[in-house]
C-alpha cells in the first residue's frame, strides 16, 4: 500500500510519538488520576445538584430531572461512536497500533452508554408519553446505533488474528458513521415525539440556567469519566498484551 | 469485471439450488404469517408490506453466506485479486451478482406473495418499485457484510448482527412507499428516498467492501 505524499512525515511523527506503548504507559499514569478525580467529583456534585437544589420544570415536574443522566448518556453515545470513527480511521490510513486497541476498548463503554441513554430515554417516556418505548426516529436511530456498537464489539472479536479484527471493525465503523448526522437531524427532519435539541452550540440554550449549569456540569463529568474508563481500559489492553508477549517469549524459550 | 459477472452467474445456474432455497425460504416464511395471524383480509392487507419486505430482508441474507466463502477456500478469491481487478470492482461484481441471483427472482416472487397476502392492488406497483433499489440496497450492504465477516468464526451468526441495523433505513421507506399506496397517498417521495439510498450505497458499500477483502487476503 502506498502512502499519501500530501502528509509530511512531520504531522506522522507527531501521531505516532503517542503510539509507543511505553510512552503512552507512562503518560497515562499521570493523566489518569488528572481524568477520574475531577470526573468523579463533577458528576458527583452535577447529579446532586441536579436533583435537590435546581429547580423543577414548570410542566414535567420532577421527572424531568432525569435530563442530567439522560442528556450526558445520549452524548455520550455519540461522542464515543465519534471517537470510535476517528480510532477506526487512524487505525486505517495510518496503521496506528494504539488506535486499533483504542477502538477495541471504546466499543464497550460507549455501548453501555447507549443503554443507559435508552434505558433513561425509556424511564423518562413512560410518564411523559404513556409508553417505554415509542418507535419514533431518534429512538430508532439511536437503537440502530446500540446495534452498531454491539456489531463492532462482536466483529473485532470474532477472528483468530487480532489485525484482522481491527481492520474489519475499523471499516464497520466507519460505515456506521452515516449514523451519526441521521441521529442528530432527526428530531428536526422528521416530526417525532421527542423533543428537539435543548442544547445548541450556535443558538442560545433553550432552559433556564439554573438547570443548564448543573446540566453542563453533568455533560462535563461523565465525558471526563467516559475519557478515564477507556484510558484505564487501554492501559490494561496494553499491559495485557505485553504479558502475553512476555509469556509467549517464555514458553519459546524453554 | 464482466467476465467476473458472467463466472458468478454462471456457477449459481449450475448450482440453482441456492438462490432457489432463498426463494422457497421468502414463500414459506411469508405463508407463516397468515397462518399465525389468522387469515382476515384486513389485517394482512395492513400488514402485507410489511411481511414481504422482513420475508425479502431474511431471504436475501442466506447466500449471503457463501458469496465470499466459497471462493476463499478454493482459493479463487487471492486469484481474482491478483487478477488486476481493483477490489472494489471485485465486491460490485459480487454485489451485482448477489441482485441477480437473489434480489431480481425475489422480486418475482413477491408479486404471488403479496397477492396471497392480500396486498390492494393500487400499492402493488409501489410495493414492487420500492423493492427494486430495495434489494439492490440490500445486495451492497449485504456484500460488504459479508466482506467482513469472511474468515471470523461464527461469522453466519454475526452477519445478520451486522447487515440488518445497516438495512432498517431500506426497510422504513419500502413499506411507508406501499403503505402511501394503499391509502391512495403518492409514494413517490419515499421511492425517492429509496433510490437515493441505494445511489448512496452504489459507490461506497464496493468501497468498503473492498477495503474488507484486501485486508481478509493479507
Amino acid at each position: 500500500m502506498s502512502t499519501s505524499p500530501a502528509i509530511s512525515p512531520a504531522s506522522g511523527r507527531s501521531l505516532h510519538r503517542f503510539a509507543n506503548p511505553g510512552r503512552f504507559l507512562r503518560l497515562s499514569a499521570r493523566v489518569l488520576p488528572f481524568l477520574a478525580v475531577p470526573a468523579l467529583l463533577l458528576t458527583l456534585g452535577g447529579l446532586a445538584w441536579g436533583l435537590f437544589v435546581a429547580p423543577a420544570d414548570y410542566q414535567q415536574g420532577d421527572a424531568m430531572r432525569i435530563i442530567y443522566i439522560h442528556v450526558p448518556a445520549a452524548w455520550l453515545a455519540s461522542g464515543g461512536y465519534l471517537g470510535l470513527a476517528i480510532c477506526a480511521l487512524l487505525s486505517l490510513v495510518w496503521r496506528h497500533p494504539l488506535a486499533d486497541l483504542a477502538a477495541v476498548e471504546i466499543g464497550p463503554v460507549g455501548a453501555a452508554f447507549t443503554a443507559l441513554c435508552l434505558a433513561t430515554g425509556s424511564l423518562w417516556g413512560k410518564p411523559m408519553w404513556g409508553a417505554w418505548w415509542v418507535w419514533d426516529a431518534r429512538l430508532t436511530s439511536v437503537l440502530v446505533l446500540f446495534f452498531l456498537y454491539l456489531g463492532h464489539i462482536a466483529l473485532v472479536r470474532a477472528f483468530d488474528e487480532p489485525e484482522r479484527g481491527y481492520r474489519a471493525g475499523a471499516i464497520l465503523a466507519l460505515v456506521g458513521v452515516v449514523n451519526l448526522p441521521i441521529i442528530k437531524f432527526s428530531v428536526d427532519w422528521w416530526n417525532t415525539l421527542h423533543q428537539p435539541s435543548t442544547l445548541t452550540v450556535t443558538g442560545a440554550p433553550s432552559m433556564h440556567v439554573d438547570m443548564l449549569w448543573p446540566l453542563l456540569t453533568c455533560i462535563l463529568g461523565f465525558s471526563l469519566g467516559f475519557a478515564a474508563v477507556v484510558t484505564a481500559r487501554l492501559r490494561a489492553a496494553v499491559m495485557e498484551r505485553r504479558i502475553r508477549g512476555l509469556l509467549l517469549a517464555q514458553a519459546q524459550g524453554i | 469485471m464482466r467476465k467476473l459477472l458472467a463466472r458468478e452467474l454462471r456457477l449459481s445456474l449450475r448450482h440453482g439450488t441456492d438462490s432457489l432455497a432463498a426463494i422457497l425460504f421468502f414463500l414459506v416464511a411469508g405463508a407463516l404469517f397468515p397462518l399465525a395471524i389468522g387469515p382476515a383480509p384486513e389485517t394482512l392487507a395492513r400488514i402485507a408490506p410489511g411481511i414481504v419486505w422482513v420475508c425479502a430482508l431474511l431471504a436475501a441474507l442466506l447466500p449471503l453466506d457463501r458469496l465470499f466463502g466459497a471462493d476463499a477456500e478454493d482459493g479463487s478469491l487471492d486469484h481474482l485479486l491478483l487478477s488486476g481487478l481493483p477490489p472494489a470492482a471485485i465486491a460490485l461484481g459480487k454485489a451485482a451478482a448477489h441482485w441477480l441471483t437473489t434480489g431480481l427472482p425475489l422480486l418475482l416472487a413477491a408479486i404471488p406473495m403479496a397477492i396471497m397476502l392480500r396486498l390492494p392492488d393500487e400499492a402493488l406497483p409501489a410495493l414492487l418499485l420500492g423493492l427494486i433499489p430495495g434489494t439492490a440496497f440490500l445486495s451492497l450492504i449485504g456484500t460488504t457484510g459479508a466482506a467482513l465477516v469472511l474468515g471470523a468464526r461464527r461469522g453466519g451468526v454475526l452477519l445478520p448482527l451486522l447487515v440488518l441495523p445497516m438495512a432498517v433505513p431500506a426497510l422504513i421507506f419500502g413499506v411507508a412507499a406501499a403503505d402511501a399506496a394503499a391509502l391512495g397517498l403518492a409514494a413517490r417521495p419515499h421511492l425517492l428516498l429509496l433510490s437515493a439510498l441505494c445511489a448512496a450505497a452504489l459507490p461506497l458499500c464496493p468501497l468498503a467492501a473492498g477495503a474488507a477483502l484486501r485486508s481478509a487476503a493479507e
